[in-house]
């Protein structure tokens, strides 16, 4: 067993996992949906991206594209939701909490395409 | 994506990796922190700090910036967090940024910054040029003159201070070089061996064996493009010789056969003196060595290479060597080294009339000459110069003919990158009369001045010369023409033609005269300014130019001044 590889799996399937958990529940429902979670979700994809740098096989470039993607999606949702409620008169609503979710939505699409991929190469490594 | 990016790329992402992963740290602990942290607003009421707001804090107090508490002043808690969290985050950033500076000053990546710098300027270069192997007083004389006739070189040198040298030498372009060992043969990829433009190697490494080497892999690897490459011993010069190499250059033959010449005929000495040399240095002085008894001073490799053009000659050369036996002297050799006057009156010097100091040392060298000049003022003095920091020292001494064998061997590259029909020329002069060099020697007088001129060559095809063929399908066109020197009105440009080839393996024609016609695939080696080189190059591709040189008229380029220019002739 390698420590190297069990802290970057455990990273990236993190970060789908809270990805997920922050998805789950009715989409334009700001109770369903915790700020906590999104922040961890983020934090989480951020080292999982910072793990995959400098990689130079094809699956690792892949692997740091999907990563990319996901941050940058969360990110949206961040600063849509600091938006929303610092910026905006009417504060959190139906409408903003949806394309918050929405936007995580699209970060877990990404945050999945990372963990199929790891497995993917963890059976061609098999063999 | 070309491999040398993915290096530098790849491995400035893999050392960010820790310092990027303890910044994520250090910020999300210190922003959870201080959402955690319970706090008052400014009524005393109940009150959580938001993401937004602890991450705007943490962003200006990592930084150091402190704009202060914001936006309700702290209670205790939130302020001992934010201790932890300053010294947290600080600590953070001045790893990452350490981290960083000591990423750019490392070796390594340096290394490959400027190789990937070097291979973008190679993919990028879009002229012909040469790889020069040896940056030394050779090497840099090559790159010096190959510059000066409008080539371009890529060096490759192992020694750092020596690529360091040609990025402090004021050359009017960058030059390209790479700090490498040239002898292993991706280096010579790496400058460029199989780009399109590349026009030869030249290996000029002060070891025979890399030489050897580098001529190898440039056969191997391009059999297409030219090698040229230096020889100290014959060994290596046959071993070359056995696989093609195309130029061997060995210093000290021909300076040999050079003396032989200038001994044999001083005008035909001249004349190679002034075509071989570096454009744009002053014209070589002709020499009139004697054909008395000479002394040679050192029997090594050079003392060998002169001794042999003497005797071809027919010259009686007395040698004197310090050890006679290993250097297989023939009998009648005298024992010394020559700098003692009493060596030089036992070789005979009062009754001599040339001598030749050859020893590898620059110091014996000198000191041949001023004791030979003592005993004898009248002698015909040769010296040889090891190396180039002593040029003042030979300056002052003022020989007729010093042999520098970084020079020697400059001349004969640059001879050879020119033209290929340079060395035919002057293969095919040794063979005329001395008359004929001096009717040469003069009629190069005549055009240059005292400069040594340039030498380039033109083509008569369709790339280099559009407008001259399709003229030449109406009307014959001369030589002279081209020249200008039919108008005696007008300014003869200031070149003469020193060889015509023809197409179709007529032979060679030397000196052509001024009604030679000229055809299609017509090859010529023109010596003179090089501003006429432009000149006679745009008239041969610029059907108006053409004219304008042919007749002396300016006709109308534009349709409706044409259309004008006929309406007027018919009017009249």
């Amino acid at each position: 067993m390698n420590l190297e590889k069990v802290i970057f799996g455990f990273f990236i399937i993190l970060a789908f996992t809270l990805n997920f958990g922050f998805f789950l529940g009715e989409i334009d429902n700001p109770a369903h949906h915790n700020v906590y979670e999104l922040f961890a979700a983020i934090v989480v994809n951020v080292v999982a991206t910072a793990l995959k740098l400098g990689d130079r096989t094809q699956t690792g470039a892949l692997l740091l594209a999907s990563s990319l993607v996901a941050v940058l999606q969360l990110i949206a949702a961040a600063v849509v939701w600091g938006y929303a409620t610092h910026v905006h008169a009417g504060g959190m609503d139906a409408m903003f909490m949806a394309s918050i979710v929405s936007l995580a939505g699209g970060a877990m699409v990404a945050n999945l395409i990372s963990v199929l991929l790891l497995i993917a190469d963890t059976v061609a490594l098999r063999r | 994506m070309p491999p040398t990016i993915n290096k530098v790329l790849f491995l400035f992402l893999r050392r960010m990796r820790p310092p990027l992963l303890a910044l994520t740290a250090a910020y999300s602990v210190s922003v959870i922190g201080l959402v955690l942290i319970p706090g008052v607003d400014d009524q005393g009421e109940p009150w959580r700090m938001d993401f937004f707001h602890a991450f705007y804090f943490v962003t200006y107090m990592a930084t150091t910036i402190g704009f202060g508490e914001i936006p309700h002043a702290f209670t205790e808690a939130q302020r001992m967090w934010t201790v932890f969290a300053v010294y947290l985050s600080v600590v953070a950033w001045l790893y990452a940024i350490g981290k960083i500076l000591a990423l750019i000053q490392d070796p390594a990546f340096r290394l490959a910054v400027s190789q990937h710098a070097f291979d973008r300027t190679i993919r990028k270069l879009e002229r012909p040029f040469h790889i020069v192997c040896g940056y030394g007083d050779t090497g840099a004389l090559v790159v010096r003159s190959l510059l000066g006739r409008n080539g371009f070189a890529v060096v490759i040198d192992h020694n750092p201070d020596r690529i360091n040298e040609l990025v402090l030498e004021d050359y009017a372009v960058q030059i390209p070089g790479l700090c490498a060992d040239a002898s292993v043969a991706n280096r010579l990829l790496d400058a460029g061996l199989l780009n399109p433009h590349c026009q030869g190697v030249v290996a000029l490494t002060s070891d025979d064996a890399v030489n050897l080497r580098i001529a190898i892999a440039a056969r191997l690897i391009n059999p297409d493009r030219p090698v040229i490459c230096r020889a100290e011993s014959h060994d290596t010069e046959k071993n070359m010789a056995s696989f093609g190499t195309d130029q061997i250059i060995n210093p000290f033959v021909i300076f040999g056969q050079r003396l032989a010449l200038a001994l044999h005929s001083p005008a035909h000495h001249l004349l190679h003196e002034w075509l071989g040399n570096l454009p744009g240095s002053p014209l070589p002085m002709p020499i009139d060595p004697p054909s008395g008894r000479w002394i040679l001073c050192g029997f090594g490799r050079f003392g060998k290479a002169v001794h042999a053009g003497l005797t071809q000659e027919g010259v009686e050369v007395t040698l004197v060597e310090t050890d006679p036996e290993g250097a297989d002297c023939p009998p009648g050799c005298i024992e010394g080294r020559g700098t003692e006057a009493d060596t030089l009156r036992k070789a005979g010097i009062e009754s001599a009339s040339g001598i030749v100091a050859g020893t590898g040392r620059d110091d014996y060298n000198l000191s041949i000459v001023m004791t030979a000049r003592e005993l004898n003022p009248e002698l015909f003095m040769v010296g040889r110069q090891n190396h180039e920091s002593n040029s003042l020292l030979f300056g002052a001494a003022d020989l007729p003919l010093v042999m520098r064998h970084d020079r020697v061997i400059a001349e004969a590259i640059l001879a050879h990158l020119t033209s290929p029909l340079l060395p035919r020329f002057l293969d095919l002069s040794r063979a005329q009369s001395t008359e004929w060099a001096n009717e040469q020697v003069s009629a190069i007088t005549a055009v240059v001045g005292d400069r040594v001129p340039a030498i380039w060559t033109e083509q008569l095809d369709e790339a280099s010369a559009p407008a001259l063929l399709k003229h030449l399908e109406h009307e014959p066109v001369t030589l002279g023409q081209l020249l200008r020197a039919d108008h005696p009105e007008r300014q003869r440009h200031a070149c003469i033609v020193l060889l015509l080839r023809r197409e179709g393996g007529s032979p060679d024609i030397l000196a052509p005269a001024d009604d030679t016609p000229l055809q299609p695939g017509d090859h010529m080696l023109f010596c003179g300014r090089f501003a006429s080189a432009l000149t006679i190059s745009h008239s041969l591709r610029d059907p108006h130019a053409l004219r304008y040189l042919l007749t002396g008229e300016d006709s109308p380029e534009g349709w409706f001044c044409r259309a004008l220019r006929a309406a007027r002739g018919q009017a009249a």
